[in-house]
């Protein structure tokens, strides 16, 4: 497990037996189909790209254990796929107390009418067997109660501490064979931990599960540490910090916990974001009070400047086939977005509505990008096609910003701070349909989050 | 004492008188004896005390101007404090900011032991991002006045905070005013 870093310490020190370590532990097993042939006639398929009303309703029995450790993985694990799968907006996890069914062995067919009788569209039967000490299986079958059939069936072999990672696997498992797409749960996010009031913040570089569940603080204290990025494989984290005089942009390796100020800039650089391939990291440098989007080469060094207009170019984001980068940009007199392609080149503008677009972030999956809009003394999070048609904005309160996408680009979580001396910070989520509003649990105020891709 | 002896010597004296014609020789009275003043141990002269002279008095001091040079000094010739203050989405200089960057200029071509940082600041209505930038712009509009006026670039460094450090926490159209700001941060560079 990771352990917590000290918070005042700049040469902290992450164990190198950290979370991302642990993927390799992890021996994931695909049985898929333990026993039955795939299903063509399943009747339980999520479409998720409608705004969810009614969700649907699951069964998640804790997970059976056969002796009082694994009887506890076997609940504790239960939980952890029911809050997932709810708060996917997607899934209403029914009250165990509701149950008639008790399984005793999950290799049997489970009695369907039974949970056909409590309203059970999907049943998850799950078990933990100890393999040894140290070494657990967990496994689970997924079942379409009214076609009585098995949708999925999987077994992990980890670690019993690597309970959690194991849960939000399977998660990601029952999400996928329900809705068709990848899930997002076995994930992490980055943030800006914030204490004091709006005069006196300070603010400390934090990581956490996707859920809100173990917190570390990485770096800070002192400085004021913002925008923290992941790279593609998850391992490092690109931020700004004002440790200098100037401020910089920052690299992090969260496993080893070196740190390296990034290049040689003659300004103030910030903005960072990786390019998909995480060969080249994209930021702004202000020199003279102008601020131009340059790009680095992480294994060469060298750097190109994209950008040469005297307006602010900032907020850069590659689009997930590393060919195009929107932006943002006060060249047309007031901050709008635009899209140019990877060199530089075909600067085109996208937005075009009423107010004032800002902190492009393009979708993982490539076919929307999100932004903030303010308008009338209201911010919003909102999202368009990449050449600006479709636009829907999805949030609106005093101050919704920083917006960064799940890893499958069904979901955007933002931060939103409120009114006064004494406001908060949080950070919150909300779907592409624009339902399913929820705080994220932060152990203080909370900035500036940032959504790792799938682990491995 | 001295009364008594003096009168025992005028009655001896007229008892010789009445006598002059009765004895030869005739005693004469001896001078008197002088009276031998013994010498006064001679203290040496004490030193003259030493008096300063009251100077001319200046007019009195005001005790709540600060001392000039001082960084307080800068703050109170630049009208309270060293900060300009913009407009929503600006960053251009108004009149009042020119006059105070002149008054700043003023002082730190008088005073050259000093450096500045100077820091531009966003009110909290904009992306984090793009406050840095706008507020690198403020910087830099008030880094570049004071170079105009005179001030060796090499002794400002211009820094954006962005939204960072409000120094009014409303979220009112007043607080958001006063952040958005240059502010003038004297540094002592040890030289003169």
């Amino acid at each position: 497990m990771p352990t917590t870093v000290n918070a005042c310490n700049r040469k902290y020190i992450v164990k190198r037996t950290s979370i991302l370590k642990a993927i390799f532990s992890i021996i994931l097993v695909l049985l898929t189909w333990l026993s039955f042939a795939v299903p063509s006639f399943a009747q339980l398929e999520i479409d998720i790209t409608k705004g969810n009303i009614d969700p649907t309703p699951i069964a998640i029995p804790d997970f059976i254990g056969t002796d009082a450790n694994t009887r506890q993985l076997g609940i504790d694990i239960a939980a952890v796929i029911r809050a997932d799968l709810e708060r996917s907006g997607l899934f209403k996890s029914l009250d165990p107390a509701s149950f008639i069914e008790t399984q005793t062995n999950i290799d049997y067919e489970p009695s369907f009418s039974d949970w056909r009788v409590i309203k059970a569209e999907g049943l998850v039967s799950g078990r933990i067997v100890a393999d040894s000490a140290t070494r657990v299986r967990v496994e689970f079958r997924l079942w379409d109660v009214f076609a009585g059939q098995q949708l999925s069936g999987i077994r992990f072999a980890t670690t019993p501490e690597n309970w959690r990672r194991t849960a939000h696997k399977a998660s990601d498992a029952i999400y996928k064979a329900l809705t068709g797409e990848e899930g997002y749960f076995d994930s992490r996010i980055v943030f800006i931990d914030e204490k004091g009031p709006k005069t006196n913040r300070q603010k400390r570089l934090a990581i956490m599960d996707q859920d809100g569940a173990n917190p570390q603080y990485l770096l800070g204290g002192s400085d004021i540490i913002l925008t923290p990025r992941f790279s593609p494989n998850s391992q490092k984290i690109t931020f700004m910090s004002y440790e200098n005089v100037v401020p910089q942009v920052y690299l992090l390796d969260i496993e080893t916990g070196r740190r390296e100020l990034l290049g040689d800039f003659p300004g103030m650089t910030f903005a960072p974001r990786f390019s998909p391939d995480g060969t080249k990291l994209i930021l702004s440098m202000s020199r003279r009070g102008n601020s131009d989007i340059f790009v680095m080469d992480l294994v060469s060094r060298s750097t190109s400047r994209l950008t040469t207009d005297p307006s602010i170019d900032v907020s850069a984001s590659y689009a997930p086939n590393g060919r195009k980068i929107v932006f943002n940009s006060d060249r047309g007199g007031s901050p709008q977005l635009y899209v140019m392609e990877a060199d530089g080149i075909n600067i085109k503008r996208i937005s075009f509505g009423k107010g004032r677009y800002s902190a492009p972030v393009w979708s993982p999956r490539g076919d929307k990008i999100a932004f903030v809009k303010s308008l009338q003394g209201k911010f919003s999070i909102g999202i368009m096609d990449p050449d600006g048609k479709n636009e829907r904005l999805l949030t609106s309160s005093f101050l919704d910003e920083s917006p960064t996408w799940s890893p499958n680009g069904r979901v955007i979580i933002f931060s939103r701070e409120t009114r006064g001396r004494n406001g908060s910070s949080e950070i919150w989520s909300v779907d592409l349909t624009g339902q399913n509003e929820r705080k994220i649990n932060t152990p203080a105020k909370a900035s500036d989050p940032a959504w790792s891709p799938l682990l491995p | 004492m001295k009364t008594h002896f003096l009168m025992m010597g005028a009655l001896s004296a007229l008892t010789l008188a009445a006598c002059a014609t009765k004895a030869d020789p005739i005693p004469e009275a001896l001078p008197e004896t002088p009276v031998v003043q013994r010498p006064v141990p001679v203290a040496p002269t004490p030193p003259p005390v030493v008096e300063e002279v009251s100077p001319v008095l200046p007019p009195a001091p005001d005790l709540n101007l600060p001392i000039p040079g001082s960084a307080e000094d800068f703050a109170y010739r630049t009208g309270g404090e060293p900060r300009v203050f913009f407009g929503y989405d600006r960053y251009d200089l108004t009149e009042d900011a020119r006059n105070a960057l002149r008054s700043q200029a003023d002082w730190l071509n008088q005073y050259s032991n000093y450096a500045a940082v100077v820091e531009g600041h966003a009110d909290e209505r904009g992306t984090r991002e793009y406050n840095l930038a706008l507020a690198a712009r403020r910087a830099d509009s008030v880094k570049a006045f004071l170079v105009s006026q005179g001030v060796n670039p090499a002794r400002l460094t211009s820094v954006s905070y962005g939204k960072e450090r409000p120094i009014d926490g409303r979220s009112s159209e007043a607080g958001w005013a006063r952040n958005r700001n240059g502010f003038t941060n004297l540094t002592l560079t040890g030289q003169s």
